[in-house]
């Protein structure tokens, strides 16, 4: 058989949102693969700017349906830190606390999902069962199951009350033996251990060129978590290890999400034991804030989330800019996919725990007189010779399309 | 025999009807297990044939650039081949309706055609997934079959007859050496979880990775034939490996040996459904791999074991 080249993507079952990959195959082997983004782009940034910071922080709540409170917490701090708003501690504590939640929900779902793309579907009615029962912490705190609104600028929307610490006492133990149970599966099923290890390989020198991020990285043992390394919330007074694995394959991205899950508890119960006194927000809602602008990062369940904000003294942002974990990791996606199988497309995808349409981006070329257009070639071009003269070489990176 | 007993046999039963009916309830029970396997509440009796009914009644879409008479034709000579082997299996006692010497390897034959059916129907669609899909099938098929074939062949070499009927009725005189096969029988269940594509051995049809696989462009009714005989198959692949593996009970009375029958094949769906709860989908090639290099010596130490029990066997 010839080369052929198969679309996975945009409309295919492994992919629950729309985008393309064009996986050129010999036989059952990949030779090549290309990734087209912008399916799904929605023009988010733009909606933010029209809008107050008030509404801007429930559309970038919405960026993401798993780590909706990342996203609306990233886009907070960056406007506190510009506008100087003081959070009381309290809120940071409810906020972190929400976010560590949201993440064992986002790591639990992510296990299904890896069960699903290898045919294992046991594991998805198992893992999202247990995920239920976080998604009823997360109702039973904030009223809802996805896009929690628990934050306010300055503040959280709603205490947690004793009732709600003793709840999420109370499921701790079920979240650590079923999670023991996943560890115990992820060791011992040895048709989930031959789909899993030596797939998707990527080295740690490779994982830090391609820019990847989140457990992509540390399941290839770089140890970077921005939680520890540029604390953000509550993390500066809380204890934990950041998980990581020398696997550099699926498998070892699915053991350091399984551990992190296992971190995740213990910092749950820190926070639930330690949670300030204090009022959890401003007396006055705020909605003006003073011109300024601020990067925040935030260690999203998926990875690294940047959000940059730029203040003009109004009561809307200039400018957002959201860089999604998934985009961070798409460069290291194709070089995974290279010289693998086509049965491991979905799940080296599914690997970075990617989202779509966090991701998506759009570009209009406004044509203008007098002014230059730079086609994709001379963009690269100006782009490897911008990070050559910073000592960076990028002529590794394959263009897209090429 | 007479045409109308013919007829009779062939339409109702242990034809058609009987077989779709079966097909249906042997669909259902392994829905309904896999289900509970996974915690979940699974479907309602009446859900395989409801599906059934609904595909029957949805348009049917031939790809423009497929071999229509082809594309039409598979799935029913999919089915036909199904329950033609079913004909040589015995049912309601030690005979079957037209057993004779030799049709054991008729029977393993007729229960090919399906999967070459499944590769035809892949390639006339001529769509990438389906091709792949066709391809995938293939390439299974000449992992799975040998095992299968060797672990079928060991009981007859023990009552040293090629006939499905002659065995079970040597099996029924000397129920005992139905334990010497035991080997053989586990290969086969698992070989036989190949044959009907399901996991482990789901890879010609693996949704995530290739759509639908060979039936990515079925649907509407030639979808529902397909579907059909794949759920014959399972039974009559079930069937198979019950008269050859666990011919006991064989001398009773033939109401009890047909509802011994219907336990057989539904305990052999059972641990099919369990199978495919415990395990990953593998890759193609460790399929293979997996075929050769285990399941094949297993089947070579069953036959070996088998030519060595034979000299004392009665």
């Amino acid at each position: 058989m010839a080369n052929v080249t198969i679309p996975v993507g945009p409309q295919h079952p492994a992919l629950k949102e729309p985008e393309c990959f064009k996986v050129t195959l010999d036989g059952e082997k990949i030779v090549g693969v290309e990734i087209r983004l912008g399916y799904n782009h929605r023009g988010i940034e733009k909606a933010c700017e029209e809008r107050t910071i008030v509404q801007s922080q429930y559309i970038l709540e919405r960026v993401c349906g798993i780590c909706s409170h990342s996203h609306s917490t990233c886009f907070l701090m960056a406007v506190e830190e510009a506008g100087k708003i003081e959070v009381p501690r309290r809120a940071l504590w409810i906020r972190t606390l929400i976010g560590e939640l949201e993440r064992i929900h986002s790591h639990l779902l992510w296990l299904g999902v890896a069960g699903h793309e290898l045919g294992f579907d046991t594991l998805l009615m198992y893992t999202w069962r247990d995920r239920e029962l976080v998604m009823d912490l997360l109702a039973l705190i904030s009223g809802n199951r996805v896009n929690y609104n628990m934050n306010v600028l300055g503040g959280a929307r709603r205490d947690i009350t004793d009732a709600h610490r003793a709840e999420i006492r109370k499921a701790l133990p079920v979240f650590r033996e079923r999670t023991a149970y996943y560890a115990r599966v992820a060791q011992e099923e040895s048709t989930l251990i031959a789909r899993l290890s030596g797939v998707g390989r990527l080295t740690k020198e490779e994982a830090i060129f391609y820019n990847a991020n989140g457990p992509t990285a540390r399941g290839s043992g770089v140890d970077r978590d921005t939680r520890r390394d540029d604390p953000y919330l509550a993390f500066p007074e809380l204890e934990f290890e950041v998980v990581l694995d020398d696997h550099s394959d699926v498998y070892g991205r699915t053991l350091v999400r399984i551990g992190e899950l296992m971190q995740t508890y213990d910092l749950i119960e820190q926070i639930i034991d330690g949670l300030p006194e204090g009022p959890i927000g401003p007396a006055r809602a705020i909605r003006r804030v003073a011109a300024g602008e601020a990067v925040s990062r935030y260690e999203a369940p998926r990875g690294e989330d940047i959000h940059y904000v730029c203040t003009n003294g109004t009561d809307k942002v200039e400018r957002v800019k959201v860089r999604a974990p998934t985009l961070g990791n798409l460069p290291a996606v194709v070089r995974m996919l290279e010289g693998g199988f086509l049965a491991d497309v979905p799940i080296v995808v599914a690997a970075i725990d990617p989202c779509f349409s966090c991701t998506d981006r759009g570009i209009r070329v406004a044509r203008s007189q007098g002014q230059d257009v730079w086609d994709a070639d001379a963009l690269r071009a100006y782009a490897i010779e911008f990070y050559r003269k910073r000592g960076l070489d990028l002529t590794r990176v394959k263009a897209p399309g090429r | 025999m007479g045409v109308l007993v013919a007829l009779y046999a062939i339409l109702i039963f242990p034809g058609l009807a009987f077989l779709s009916t079966f097909g249906l309830v042997a669909e259902y029970v392994d829905r309904k297990l896999y289900a509970r396997f996974q915690n979940r509440m699974g479907p309602p009796w009446f859900q395989p044939f409801a599906d059934f009914v609904k595909l029957l009644g949805k348009e049917t879409i031939i790809p423009a650039e497929a071999n229509a008479t082809v594309f039409k034709v598979l799935p029913a000579v999919a089915m036909a081949a199904v329950v033609t082997a079913m004909f040589y299996i015995p049912v309601w006692d030690n005979r079957s309706l037209l057993g004779f010497e030799g049709d054991l390897i008729v029977v393993i034959y007729l229960l090919t055609i399906p999967t070459l059916t499944f590769f035809l129907a892949g390639w006339a669609s001529t769509s990438l997934y389906a091709a792949m899909g066709a391809v995938r099938s293939l390439t299974q098929l000449f992992a799975y079959e040998v095992p299968l074939y060797m672990a079928l062949l060991a009981p007859a070499l023990l009552a040293r007859t090629w006939s499905l009927q002659t065995m079970a009725r040597w099996y029924t005189e000397h129920p005992a050496w139905m334990l010497a096969n035991l080997l053989g029988f586990l290969v086969a269940i698992v070989a036989l979880q190949g044959k009907l594509e399901k996991v482990p051995f789901d890879i010609p049809e693996a949704e995530t990775e290739i759509v639908g696989g060979t039936f990515t462009e079925y649907s509407g009714r030639l979808l529902a034939v397909f579907r059909m005989a794949i759920d014959m198959e399972m039974v009559v692949g079930a069937a198979l490996l019950a008269a050859v593996f666990l011919p006991f009970g064989l001398g009773l009375h033939p109401v009890l040996v047909f509802v011994l029958f219907l336990a057989k094949v539904l305990f052999l769906v059972a641990l099919a459904a369990l199978l495919r709860a415990l395990f990953a989908r593998l890759r193609i090639e460790q399929m293979v791999d997996f075929c050769w290099r285990i399941l094949m010596p297993a089947a070579l130490l069953q036959l070996l074991l088998t030519v060595v029990l034979s000299g004392v066997a009665p």
